[in-house]
């Protein structure tokens, strides 16, 4: 019984860990089309190359705070929640 | 002009600086070697506790992240007395040029960021840009980033938060509550809330990306091996154990997760401690408070 109630729990956290990356999207998206927009406005105005990047690598810099809460949260879920369950489950049994 | 030639005087302190900048760094990776037991294969691990000191109210433990933070501290210290050293006026050396670029390059920056108010930032700014930048480049010397550890980050990011409200409340404590009423007081939660996520998220951004970058570099390095050693394994001797796919290959990654991110979050984190205090800091109505002051004196 103790080996099942154990399995599950690993697994609920890899999938958590799977499923939280989804939020992976975001970022994705929003960088892309901050990308986008700043190949356009070079194409529109070459003199103001090293503003747009600038301003694009900070852009891109804020929009990928999401993912990385998600990973954070993905990283806590393979390596730290497995043994904090497995001891809350132990000292549940006794 | 005359030139006179570095005496011999001038040239020792110069060298005892060298050796101080060294002697840091090398200290913490001697510490790295001599005290931490080498673990089994290659596996993905946080800051090792060196030693944990009895503290009244909660126990301190020393962690390797702290001892390198500190390492990196003391070695730009020496890095800066270096860079000044024999620096004056009307005399052009090449260290001393050097010198004035980066500083002038850190007050421009602050400058077209933070108004002509904040120019007394410019030595803070430069501090922490000069210290994350370092920091994370000192996993290139094989030293545990001080900068993948959550508390050191956060440390610097409450630093921050402090500085913010310290800004917020130089119009006094009532202007300060009233601004989490805006625009409407029912939305007080939801700005208490922004409020606090600032530092939350700017120490998550800077660590998990460096984080990331670690763990990355783990994962490949242990796929590598095992490739490595499906490949090369039957050979004799040394050579089936030795990880030839290991050599070179996680360099590539190195660049870019170490080398490029490393110094741009340290950019992106002085860029937004910069906006962060500029933006909090009420100017129209700190100005307009000062000059009825004036006028009733």
């Amino acid at each position: 019984m103790l080996e099942i109630a154990i399995g599950i729990m690993l697994c609920g956290c890899a999938l958590g860990a799977g499923i939280a990356m989804i939020a992976g999207i975001g970022p994705g998206i929003g960088e892309g089309n901050a990308v986008a927009k700043a190949c356009e406005a070079i194409g529109r105005q070459p003199e103001s190359k090293s503003a747009v990047t600038s301003t694009l690598i900070m852009g891109c810099a804020l929009a990928e705070t999401t993912g990385l809460y998600a990973l954070v949260i993905a990283l806590l879920l393979i390596l730290l929640a497995p043994g904090r369950f497995v001891d809350v489950l132990m000292n549940a049994v006794g | 002009m005359q030139y006179k030639k570095a005496g011999t005087e001038f040239k020792l302190v110069d060298a005892m600086l060298v050796i101080m900048m060294i002697v840091p760094i090398v200290l913490a990776i001697l510490m790295k070697v001599l005290f931490i037991p080498v673990g089994e294969g290659i596996e993905i691990t946080g800051a090792h506790v060196y030693t944990v000191l009895n503290m009244p109210v909660s126990d301190l433990p020393i962690s390797e992240a702290q001892v390198n933070s500190l390492a990196v501290l003391i070695s730009i210290l020496f890095l800066c007395l270096y860079m000044t050293h024999g620096i004056r006026a009307h005399v052009y050396t090449k260290r001393a040029v050097l010198a004035e670029w980066a500083v002038e390059k850190i007050e421009g920056l602050v400058k077209e960021n933070m108004g002509d108010y904040f120019m007394g930032f410019a030595p803070f700014i430069g501090a922490i840009l000069l210290l994350s930048a370092f920091s994370s480049l000192s996993s290139l010397v094989g030293l545990f980033a001080p900068t993948s550890d959550l508390n050191v980050v956060a440390g610097w990011a409450i630093l921050v938060f402090i500085l913010i409200t310290y800004y917020k409340l130089k119009c006094g404590p009532w202007y300060y509550i009233k601004g989490f009423m805006e625009p409407i007081p029912l939305m007080l939660p939801m700005n208490i809330i922004g409020e606090i996520a600032t530092p939350v998220s700017m120490t998550l951004r800077h660590y998990g990306n460096i984080l990331s970058g670690t763990v990355i570099s783990i994962l490949l390095a242990s796929a590598l091996q095992a490739a490595s050693n499906l490949v090369f394994g039957n050979l004799p001797g040394i050579l089936g154990s030795f990880p030839f796919f290991r050599v070179g290959i996680p360099a590539v990654l190195s660049i870019y997760f170490d080398l490029f991110s490393g110094c741009l979050q340290a950019f992106i984190f002085s860029m937004l401690t910069m906006l962060y205090v500029s933006t909090s800091f009420p100017m129209e109505e700190y100005m307009r408070r000062k000059s009825l002051k004036e006028k009733n004196n």
